[in-house]
């Protein structure tokens, strides 16, 4: 099989305008067959809209994407009956039970009745939700909706599945759960998975490529542990908490590697080129200075995610 | 990786355009049943049903009276429309059809005014667009939905009205008198469906779904009340009436205040109406309506036959459907370039 054979998703210099705002911005990317693939960014880069056009829901200005080989644009319908999408806080007929909404999208899909009722009981058992089936869907919990909304999803039994912002509103608990599904529904059927979300430390656990975009563009992307380990690579930061302040200045200078010392109000934080926790370790104990904490702070990928925003204005970093 | 292929293809079913096509039937479906379990069906069926059974209630003894004042009752024809049409002395309901022609205006705005703001608000728009259907099968759908509950509304109520006349009364309708009562209930559903089109309209240009009822309130109330006044003063301006007032200028005045107010659908169905449910009337025109009414005309009063009522409301019944299809249009062609995000 080719490369382009194995991708579920191909875009080549996607573009939308609105008059004057520029929404995406010549995007390239490529998300191959059974990748959970993470679009991040913070609210207002272009991700919906990216999405939409995915779908067909909104011509692009410039460019295009291919979905399961097919032009969105062109064959709008041939996409959407194998792409299931999540929107950004998914609603339902309220008035209508969960059941019943998801029986309207299985018609809407051509189902047939005696293929969709236990399609949709096995869905409904598989996501939790067989319990509060029945009640109307104007009851359900923000959590139980975006359950409802994968299972709304997996009626017609998609290849590709799109969440727009999936973990908002959730309580923790909820978020990892969702994740978790999402992960098995990977695991189990094959499914190719397209997330976007603004919250990168709630979703990096399950994607195994993430994309950064920021004002319609596409700054960086790779798995998770490669872009974060670009930067961890650049230099180390460890907490250090003493019990005689002064003296530790003096024999931290000693340290070969150290570049600079910022000092806070109860931990200095030592910013040096690569892990000096044992020599600092040696020299203090050496002096006869008491180490209260030592700790090497872990380039969070929340950080990382800040700084490429933080980034953005100076460019492309990669 | 060929074992996941293999899932997803066998999942997926052979790509055929017509499985889509009937999108629209699935939309209509769910929106006809969603209408008939609505709270606000039940509240316009209750005004409505108990108005329009109080009217025929008394009118229907106007009728007796008057029929037996005349003599026997088959000869009068049309008596049986009378049921529809009559306002007894002394009664403060309005007829029948007068009844409909006020309130059809409410049961189109009801039941179209949410129908894409709605599902904006609720947040099903971008899913249910998501679905292998066409967009304009939601919109098409709604509409058929819409109109479907209220045609089946009125048609009940006018067989309901029908059935207590033919009881009070004991005339036998003709064939002419069902078949202008068919061709009225038609005439109606089309007014009907301007304002339910209408309503579709705001709903697709409005975010707010109790903004868009409010515009087409709005605009119901200005086209009926205020449109007399708008076009007493343009035929004024257009068609003026010197100080001595000679006829002619009077009848031509008259003449154009008729003509511009055959914009407004609401003088469009009540024209119609009237010439399909009153044999009697034989024109429109200002001038024809003095020359029959004056005594030394030659005249002869009389009913119309049924092809002949039809020969005078065609010109309504056109203009009425083709403001609805233009209507109708509009919100169409707004939906469709509308951002499914907005």
């Amino acid at each position: 099989m080719t490369a382009t054979a194995e991708a579920a998703i191909v875009t080549e210099g996607l573009t939308k305008r609105y008059e004057e705002l520029v929404a995406v911005d010549h995007l390239d990317f490529q998300i191959s067959k059974g990748e959970i693939f993470g679009l991040l960014g913070p609210n207002g880069a272009g991700k919906t809209t990216t999405i939409l056009m995915l779908l067909g829901l909104s011509e692009p200005t410039e460019g295009q994407a291919r979905v399961v080989d097919l032009d969105p644009t062109r064959h709008p319908l041939d996409v959407k009956r194998v792409v299931g999408y999540v929107p950004d806080n998914v609603g339902f007929y309220p008035d209508l039970t969960g059941r019943q909404n998801l029986e309207y999208t299985a018609k809407l899909n051509r189902i047939s009745s005696e293929v969709f009722e236990s399609r949709i009981q096995t869905i409904l058992e598989q996501i939790g939700l067989a319990d509060a089936a029945d009640r109307p869907a104007g009851t359900y919990s923000r959590g139980m909706r975006q359950r409802l909304g994968i299972a709304d999803a997996l009626v017609k039994e998609p290849q590709i599945l799109i969440l727009d912002e999936p973990t908002i509103g959730i309580d923790p608990e909820g978020t990892r759960e969702l994740l978790e599904l999402i992960r098995n529904l990977r695991d189990d059927r094959g499914v190719t998975v397209l997330l976007s979300s603004h919250l990168l430390h709630q979703v990096q656990s399950i994607c195994d490529r993430v994309g950064i975009f920021v004002r319609g563009r596409m700054i960086a992307q790779g798995p998770v542990r490669e872009l974060a380990a670009r930067h961890i690579a650049e230099e180390v930061v460890t907490e250090l908490a003493v019990t005689d302040w002064e003296r530790a200045g003096e024999a931290l200078w000693t340290v070969p590697g150290i570049k600079r010392i910022d000092r806070q109000a109860d931990h200095w934080l030592l910013v040096s080129e690569k892990d000096v926790r044992p020599e600092v370790s040696k020299v203090l104990v050496e002096r006869g200075i008491g180490i209260l904490h030592l700790r090497r702070r872990d380039e969070g990928l929340d950080e990382i995610y800040t700084r490429y925003f933080e980034g953005e204005d100076s460019g492309r970093i990669n | 990786m060929a074992e996941l292929t293999e899932s997803a293809e066998t999942t997926s079913s052979p790509r055929s355009p017509e499985r889509f096509t009937m999108g629209w039937r699935v939309v209509a479906a769910k929106e006809f049943s969603d209408h008939l379990l609505s709270i606000r069906f039940t509240i316009l069926i209750v005004i409505v049903g108990l108005a329009a059974v109080a009217a025929v209630y008394t009118a229907a003894g106007g009728i007796r009276e008057a029929a037996e004042q005349i003599g026997s009752s088959d000869d009068i024809p049309g008596l049986f429309l009378k049921l529809f049409t009559v306002t007894p002395e002394g009664s403060r309901l309005p007829a029948f059809f007068a009844g409909i022609a006020l309130l059809a205006p409410l049961f189109g705005i009801a039941f179209g005014f949410d129908a894409v703001n709605g599902e904006r608000a609720q947040g099903t728009l971008p899913r249910l667009l998501s679905q292998p259907i066409y967009r304009d099968d939601v919109i098409n759908g709604k509409f058929v939905a819409g109109l479907s509950v209220i045609g089946l509304t009125i048609t009940t109520l006018t067989m309901v009205v029908a059935g207590i006349g033919l009881l009070r009364i004991g005339v036998v309708p003709t064939f002419s008198d069902i078949a202008r009562l068919l061709i009225w209930l038609l005439v109606t559903v089309v007014y009907v469906g301007f304002w339910l089109a209408l309503a579709t309209l705001f709903s697709v240009l409005l975010r707010r779904a109790s903004t868009s009822a409010l515009a087409a309130f709005a605009t119901w109330v200005v086209a009926s009340l205020f449109a007399l006044l708008l076009i007493g003063i343009v035929a004024d301006i257009v068609s003026p009436v010197s100080q001595e007032g000679n006829a002619e200028e009077v009848i031509e005045n008259a003449r154009t205040q008729r003509n511009l107010s055959r914009v407004f659908p609401q003088a469009l169905y009540q024209e119609a109406t009237v010439a399909l449910l009153e044999p009697e009337q034989r024109t429109f025109d200002v001038l024809g309506l003095l020359i029959l009414q004056s005594p030394g005309s030659g005249a002869i009063p009389g009913p119309l036959s049924l092809e002949q009522s039809l020969l005078v409301v065609w010109p309504q019944v056109t203009g009425l459907i083709a403001l609805t299809v233009l209507c109708f249009a509009a919100a169409y062609v707004s939906f469709m370039r509308q951002e499914v995000r907005a």
